[in-house]
Formats: structure tokens, sequence, C-alpha cells
């Protein structure tokens, strides 16, 4: 129960926020940076604690958010049902891709630009296919209510994507603290030696998708039911893809809160960005990109690491632990 | 693995310091203000200037600015003083727009003018409407815009609906002028919103006008190679191609119909990227000629239009239809602002709903709004002619006459 | 649709727009097979060729046929010196940093080209970008067809440096076991920066053999990218010949589903090569075996 008081306090404290914060720039800005987390997490239970880089978790995203609103606009289906149907098709998803992935032995930057494949496939058929709305896409009918799904106020969509969050990251530390975890962990570290001492890595690397498709579809369809609006673009392209590797590559692979604190700073990064540079178009994504490089390189085991390290620093202890998420090379 | 507790303790201690950091501060940017003194009426101005749509973002905001500077430079809104125009920057994205809505309520705009994509103004429009801040949409034409019973939303410009409405009826005229040479036709459109949208109406009201389809091709955008579009186009040679894309396709597909001298009886656009473009005229004459287009214009017989025509090629850009639907847009506020004598957002909302505003520079008479929709707003067709752009239709506005079939 | 009429221009079509993919994607191979990384900045640097190669002509004067042997080192140094003193040290070695400094330098990149041109599309107007081959069922474009046979030109170049001289041989002990050729003494830093000054030359030549049939703007390398990356892993990763052959596969691949599913679905064909040769030969047409 210990190992959970952090979540726990990130939650309490973070669920506070809007009792204390009025504005909904803010507090957009807050549920949109959760969103992404929410996302990026699900991208951490297979790269970060799994070692598989995937370059297209657009695709589970997308689903999420194609499922939901479908669901509602063409069959009448109720929003909250509508949701847990985009979990579960992202879930199925995940599965039937490890399945077929895993097996034929694809590793490395083969799985992961097999995974972009697979978005854009699914980019593709969404922008062509009838039932999507193709290129018109698809319009969640405005309907405030709680049967919908839809709400007046910004800090309702807050504390669900909260809690969403809160779930995943209770998942993140179930998967630390078990079996399964140390399976998946000793397949990022070593697969062959994984292998040798009889884990069934196609099996525990398909697992780990599913779980990770779940939460990324979760962000998906909470993205339709906050914007209403999804189109192939939206649902499916790289845009996705990138923000759910880079925030947890930041924050820290492999590690409970690192896709949380990477979301929160890039995208703070982001809007400091827009403070400095004013008007001129592209001045505030040059110095993005910019302060993306160099944080790279001043903490190249993202921030959680560099925190670490700086601690390590700052103890003198001589201790060696094995840093969470590196990943062998190849 | 890394002791758990120790871990555990540093990561909570940073994601809650710097959450609350974030918070505290209240440190997300405001967006820029382009003349702070003593200015009291603050309008949002909202376009995706950075990402895909980064053009006619810019292009859109130019429209946008020049009309601030001359109902400024003029003294103001009559009554209640200059312009704060607060730009933003929706980064070619919903949520971007979203975000850039949220900081223009906060920061007590009475009103939006923008948004350009059809799906940037979907989700705009909609985060607009939790405040009930009025929203005039510049271009988007995509008809979910105008029917979601949204209060606050205003669309000056036309609707797919009619677009399609007029090309066909246009086309037809213009085909029964010329003795209807023209039977067979090929669509060649973009396949996101606008692209699919307009096919669809086209493939439905097309042959009700006793034209054959023979072929619809959609393309993504971007599209790097249209050698086999043109091939197919060549293999079932239609009299007319139909296309409706972006700017750039356009240019590809007009280079790569020229090269395979594949010369239909007529091109005949909707809402073409280039084929009502000064800057495609200027780069590209010989692709360019007898190219007609139904599309956003502005009213050749205006004063003050030529005059903004001048003033933008001055600046060294191009007349684009961004630049001065976004100019009418921000009239028809100043218009409305005057009428409603207040920065009252519910009194501009009804000011606008009940606006007839006729000094504007876009050939639609006096502003109508019905539901959202100004009702008068309708394209024009056009056809480079001499090396300009002249309008062919309708007569009221016409400054030439079609030429169809192309000459040989 | 199947008759040869459209059917053989189709084929042909492909073969030159996989010409130009080949360009892109032989940069992009060398720089996976030594660096072993995505270099997600090929696409921006690809649209700052494509800018350089605008400016030379409207500024110098220069035909891009003639300002390639300009470009093409100068990109080189730009390659080379992007390697060696931001990317490398930015990395720490590290390959999943490397692809996140790749991705902030392409940021830089494509927005520094947006800040400093604005987003107007732009063209050059050569003399031969109308003139065709007449085949008497189909035209092919003049300048499609140098780019065609330019890159056999590239790729035999590439060829004989890897083979023959000791920087090639220097690239390929990297590629194959970094830390031996450290300890035979060979410059791992400066064999990095070399290995992607030449992706990035390679890039520069596939900007000035497109620009008298294409557009520039600050986003264009983007279009080329994910299709440079899928014939990259499909030729196998570091392979030369791969990314060549690769290339042109894809391009008749991708004419060919354009035509029998039209131009938006038949991207799709790209993807499910790609899928399916991964599917069951994972490392490539031409990549050892893993």
């Amino acid at each position: 129960m210990r190992a959970f008081l952090p979540i726990a306090a990130v939650f309490v404290v973070l669920a506070a926020v809007p009792f204390v914060v009025h504005s909904n720039v803010t507090l957009n800005f807050l549920v949109v940076a959760l969103m992404i987390a929410l996302a990026g997490q699900g991208w951490n239970i297979l790269g970060g604690y799994g070692g598989q880089y995937s370059f297209g978790h657009a695709a589970f995203f997308g689903t999420g958010a194609y499922v939901t609103a479908i669901l509602q606009m063409r069959y009448g289906i109720n929003a909250w049902f509508g949701f847990a149907m985009g979990i579960a098709a992202g879930a199925a998803l995940g599965g039937a891709l490890g399945a077929l992935v895993f097996r034929s032995g694809l590793r490395g930057s083969y799985f992961a630009l097999v995974t972009l494949a697979f978005a854009e496939v699914l980019r593709i058929i969404a922008s062509v296919a009838p039932i999507t709305g193709a290129g018109v896409g698809t319009l969640i009918k405005l309907d405030l209510g709680i049967q919908t799904l839809q709400f007046q106020s910004r800090a309702a969509y807050y504390w669900i994507i909260l809690v969403l969050v809160g779930i995943s990251l209770v998942i993140a530390r179930l998967i630390e603290r078990s079996r399964f975890g140390a399976w998946l962990i000793a397949v990022r570290e070593n697969e062959d030696a994984a292998r040798a001492l009889g884990v069934d890595a196609s099996t525990v690397k398909t697992v780990a998708m599913v779980i990770s498709a779940a939460i990324t579809a979760a962000a998906g369809c909470f993205y339709a039911q906050y914007f209403l609006f999804v189109d192939s673009g939206i649902a499916y392209g790289t845009w996705i893809s990138v923000e759910a590797l880079l925030t947890p590559i930041i924050g820290g692979v492999g590690t409970v809160f690192g896709p949380l604190l990477g979301a929160l700073v890039v995208k703070t990064l982001s809007e400091g960005a827009k403070l400095l540079a004013g008007d001129a178009p592209g001045l505030d994504l040059i110095i993005y990109g910019a302060v993306l490089v160099l944080v790279i390189w001043i903490m190249p085991r993202g921030l959680i690491g560099g925190l670490s390290h700086v601690r390590k620093l700052l103890a003198r202890r001589g201790t060696t632990t094995v840093p969470a998420g590196e990943a062998p090379h190849g | 693995m890394p002791n758990p507790g120790k871990l555990s303790r540093r990561q909570f201690l940073a994601t809650t310091a710097f959450g609350a950091a974030v918070t505290a501060t209240g440190s997300i940017s405001m967006p820029s203000v382009l003349r702070a003194q003593g200015a009291s009426v603050k309008l949002g101005v909202l376009h995706p200037v950075t990402g895909a749509l980064s053009y006619s973002g810019q292009q859109g905001r130019l429209g946008a600015i020049l009309a601030v500077e001359e109902i400024n430079a003029a003294g103001g809104v009559k009554g209640l003083g200059k312009i704060d125009a607060i730009l933003g920057d929706a980064q070619s994205t919903p949520d971007g727009g979203v975000a850039e809505v949220e900081k223009m309520n906060s920061a007590n705009v009475c009103c939006i003018v923008g948004g350009y994509a059809s799906n940037i103004c979907l989700a705009t429009t909609q985060a607009a409407a939790r405040y009930e801040l009025p929203y005039v949409v510049d271009v988007g034409v995509a008809d979910g815009i105008v029917t979601r019973g949204l209060k606050n939303t205003f669309r000056f410009g036309p609707g797919f609906g009619v677009i399609s409405k007029t090309a066909l009826a246009n086309l037809a005229a213009i085909n029964e002028q010329a003795g209807k040479p023209a039977k067979t036709v090929m669509i060649v459109h973009e396949d996101s919103l606008f692209g699919s949208g307009l096919a669809k109406l086209l493939n439905a009201q097309l042959p009700q006008q006793g034209f054959e389809i023979l072929e619809t091709i959609p393309h993504p955008t971007p599209t790097r190679d249209f050698n086999n579009v043109v091939l197919k186009i060549k293999a079932q040679n239609p009299d007319l191609v139909i296309p409706a894309n972006y700017y750039n396709e356009y240019v590809l597909l007009a280079r790569t119909m020229q090269q395979q001298q594949v010369k239909p009886k007529g091109i005949y656009s909707v809402l073409g990227g280039a084929a009502s473009s000064y800057k495609f005229v200027k780069e590209f004459p010989d692709a360019a000629r007898y190219i007609m287009d139904c599309n956003h214009w502005f009213d050749p017989r205006s004063e003050k239009a030529l005059a903004l025509k001048k003033k933008v090629e001055s600046k060294d850009q191009f007349y684009t239809y961004e630049v001065y639907m976004n100019y009418s847009c921000v009239y028809l506020i100043a218009d409305a602002l005057e009428r409603a004598a207040s920065v009252d957002r519910a009194k501009v909302t009804d000011a606008l709903a009940s606006s007839t505003f006729s000094g504007h520079v876009m050939p639609y008479g006096p502003t109508k709004f019905v539901n959202g929709q100004n009702e008068g707003a309708a394209p024009v067709n056009t056809q480079v002619l001499d090396n300009d752009i002249k309008v062919i239709l309708p007569a009221a506005f016409a400054n030439a006459k079609a030429v169809f079939p192309r000459p040989a | 649709m199947l008759s040869p009429v459209i059917l053989i221009p189709a084929i042909l079509n492909g073969l030159l727009i996989g010409a130009i993919y080949a360009l892109v994607a032989l940069g992009l191979t060398l720089i996976y097979g030594v660096l072993h990384i995505i270099n997600f900045a090929h696409g921006a640097l690809l649209s700052a060729a494509m800018f350089a190669a605008f400016f030379a002509f409207r500024l110098l004067g220069l035909d891009p046929y003639v300002a390639v042997f300009l470009l093409a080192p100068a990109f080189f140094a730009l390659g080379y010196v992007l390697q060696r003193f931001l990317i490398g040290p930015a990395s720490h070695g590290d390959d999943r940093n490397m692809l996140l400094v790749t991705l902030g330098v392409a940021i830089v990149i494509e927005n520094a080209l947006l800040y400093a041109f604005r987003a107007d599309t732009r063209t050059i107007d050569v003399p031969y970008a109308f003139q065709t081959i007449d085949l008497g069922f189909t035209f092919l474009a003049v300048a499609r067809v140098v780019g065609f046979v330019a890159v056999f030109g590239v790729a035999l170049a590439l060829w004989v440096i890897m083979s023959f001289t000791d920087t090639g041989r220097a690239i390929r002990a990297v590629a194959r076991e970094k830390l031996g050729a450290q300890l035979v003494g060979i410059d791992v830093a400066h064999i990095y920066a070399v290995t992607f000054g030449l992706g990035t030359a390679c890039v520069a030549i596939a900007a000035c053999l497109l620009i008298p049939t294409y557009y520039v703007n600050p986003r264009v390398g983007d279009a080329f990218v994910l299709v440079a990356f899928t014939i990259v892993v499909l030729g196998g990763m570091g392979s030369v010949p791969g990314a060549l052959v690769g290339a042109l596969l894809i391009g008749v691949a991708e004419s060919l589903s354009g035509l029998f599913l039209g131009e938006s679905l038949g991207q799709i064909g790209i993807f499910l090569i790609f899928i399916i040769v991964l599917l069951v030969r994972p490392s490539g047409l031409f990549g050892a075996r893993a």
C-alpha cells in the first residue's frame, strides 16, 4: 500500500486544483496536458517498461476517438458506453497488432516503423471510408449533460481526465510490482536472455501492448468528448504519435510519473515559448525545438533521471542502481 | 530495480511542485496585443499562422489587421474607441485554436474573428459559445459550422451547399450559352473536409443538370505526383475537368496536364486552390489561361476592394480571398459594435444577428444572418483572361464574358 | 485500367518518382546504417535544401543542375557540423535521445524557414521544366528522367566511396562494430559526422533534381519523409542497393495502387507492401539477417 501513497498524494493535490484555479485558460491547458500525459503513459507501458518503441500509437488514440464518436453519432449509443467501447477497441487492436508483429520477431527500429505504417494505413482508410465520414470527419452533436459526457464546466472534464490518469499511474505501479512487470523489464533489458530463462517474450510484449493500447485509446476517447470533432488527421496523425513518445522520454521512460511530468513540462515549454516569441509566426516553435534539444542535452535520462542524478550528487552515496528505462542498443 | 520508495518521493515532489508552479503563477502566456494604449474595444483575431495552413492563416491575419488599422486611423469605432487586435495562432489544429479562444476570452475580447479551416472553426466556435462570445467565421465552408444551433456563431461567407449549387447552376448556364459542348466530366478533389464534401454534392447534382461523371478522383494533401491522375484524364478524355484542391496540388496538377498535353474543353474548378489566384496567373500564365473557378471573390466594382488590392500588393503580397474576407469581417464587426454602442457580448451578438451591413468588399449585398449564416453570401465565377482574373458570373458583378470552350 | 496504354506509363511514372524517393532514402539509410537512428530531421533538411536550390536560382542565377555541385558539398558540411557539434553531443551516444534531438532539430529548421521566408509556395521556371520525351503513348518529363539517371550515378558513387576509400571502410567498420572500430583507432565521432554529412549531401542532390518539377515551402520535405523511412526499412537499413531497389519498388507500388484504388486509398499500397515484407523478412530485402 505504501507504494501507492505517492500516486494518491499527487492525485489529491491535482484534484484540488479546480478549487483554487478558476481560470479556464489554465484549466484547458491542464486538461490537454493531462490528456497527452495519459496517451504518453500508454506508450510508456510498452516503450518505457517494455523497451519496444512504437512510432504509431496514434493507431490506438484514433481508434478510441473514432469508435466512441461513431457509436454515438451513427448508432445512438450512450456516450459512457461508447467511451468504454473505444477503450476496448483500442485494446483489441493492440492485441491483434502485437500478436501479428511480435511473433514475426520484429524488434527495435523495425518494430517502430511497422507501428508507424499501421497508423498510416488506418489514417488513409479513415480518410476515405464512409463510416468515419471520410474527409469530412465525424462531428459529435453538442448536447450538454452527464449522460452525453459533455459538460459546461471545464472542471468536470479536468476531473474525468485526472481520474483516468490516476488509474494509469496505478496500472504502471502495479506492473512495476508484479511478476509480469519483472518479465517485461527482463525482456527490455535483454530479450534473448529472458527467453533463455523461460520468459514467453512474445506473449509478455503482446499483453503489454494491449494495456498500452487501452490507455492511449482512453486518451483518444477523451479527445473526442472534449473537442467533439474527429477527422483522420486528428485521430491518426503523426502529431499524437510524437507527443505520446516525446512526453515519457522527456519525463523519464519506465517510470510511473515520467509521462505526467513530461507532458506538463513540454506543454509549459510550448506556452513559455509563445510568451517569449510574441506574434512572429514560427519563432515560438523555434524556441520550443531549441529548448527540447537543450533539455535532452542536459538531462539525457529524462527529467526524473536528471533529478535522480542531482539527488545522487547531493547525497554523495556510492550506490549503483540500474537506472529505469535504459534500453540496450539494437 | 531502484528502491521504489526513494524514487517515488522524488517523483512526487517534482510532479506536484511543478504542477503548483504552473497553476499558481498562472504563467500561461497572454496573447500579444497590437496596440495597447487607450483602446477599449478588444477584438480576437485567430488564424492558423503556423503549421500546414500557415500561408492562408497569415493572409487572413493580414486582411484583419489592415481593417483594424484603417478603422483606428479613422478614429476607431464610433462611440467606443480604437480597436485592440489580440492576435492568436491556432497552429493549424483544433486544440490549438481552442486554447487561443480561452486566452482571448480571459483577455475580455468582445468578439472573435477567424479560424479559416472548417475543422478548426467547428472547435473554436463551440469553445466561444461557452462564454456566449460572438464569433465571426471568416472562411470555413463546412455546413456543420452553422447547423448546430449556436447563437454566437456567424458565418459571413458561403457554405458548401450554396457554393456547389451556385457552381452547378453557373456551369449549366455557361455550357448552355456555348451550345452545350460539354457533357462528360471528371472530378479531381482533395480528400479532406472541403474536397470530399464538395465532391459528394457534385456527384449528386451534376447528373441532374445533364452531365455525365466519368470518374471522381480523390487525392491526399500533399500529393507528390499527379502523373497517374493525368493519365486517367487523358485516357478517358472528359470534356470538362473539375478540380477542388489546395494551391500546391492544383499547381502540380495543372503543370502535369500541360506536360502531358492534356487539354480538355474546359477546366472548371470549384473552390480551386489556384484557379483564381493572382500568384498562379503570374507564375504560370500558360497553364492558367482560360481556367474557370467558382470561388470566393471580391466585388470588382467596389472602390474599397480595389484600394485594398493596391495596398496589399504594395506590401508585396498577393490579393487572396483570405485577405478580403477577413477585412470584410472586421468591418462587419465594427459596424455591429457601433450599432450596439457597447462591448457587451450579448449586445454585440444581437447587433450581428440583426446586421444589414453593406460596407464590405464582397459581392453579397447587405448582410442578413439567418441561424448564423449570411444569406446573401455566394461565390462568384471567375476566368483567367488576358493574364488577369475576371468575373464572368453573376452578370451583376461581371466584368468579362466567359470564353468556353477553351480555344484550341 | 489494365490496358497497357495506361499500365505501362503508370509503371514508368512509378520508376521516375521512385528515383526521387531513392535519393532521399539513400541519405537516410546511410545515417541509419551507421548511427542506428531514424533521422527525424531528414524532411526538414530536404525543405532547407529546396530553399537553397531556389535561392541559388533566384539570387545567383544558377540552374539546379549546376547548383547541385555547389549545394551538395555545402550540405555535406552542414550535416557534418550538425552531427559533430550538436546532435552527437546532445544525444550522449544514446539512440533514443538522438531521436528526440533530431526531432527538435527538425522543428527548429522547419520553423526557421517559416519565420525567415514565410509560408508562400515558391516555384522556379526553368526552360526544360515542361520538356518531355514523347514515347508515343505517353510523355516522360525530361527533368524526371534526368533524376532517374542521376540516382544511379549517386548510388554508384556511394558504393565506390563505401567499398574503395579508407573513409568508406571506416564507415562500414563503425556500422558493424563501433567498439572494435574505436579500438583500432577510428575516430567514431568524426565518422558519424561524415556519414550524416553524406546523408545530407544526398538530400541536397535530391532537392536540386526535384525542384524543376515541384514547389518549395517550409514543409515540403515532410511529404517525402514517411515514404523514405518506409523505403529504408524495406530495403534493409544501411544498405545502399536496398534503398535503391526498395525505392523503385515502392514508387511502382504506389503508382499501381493509386491507379487501381485511387490516389487517396492507393497510398495504402506503400505501407501494406512495407508491412508484408517486414512480417516475412524482418530485416528488409537486403538487410543482414537479424
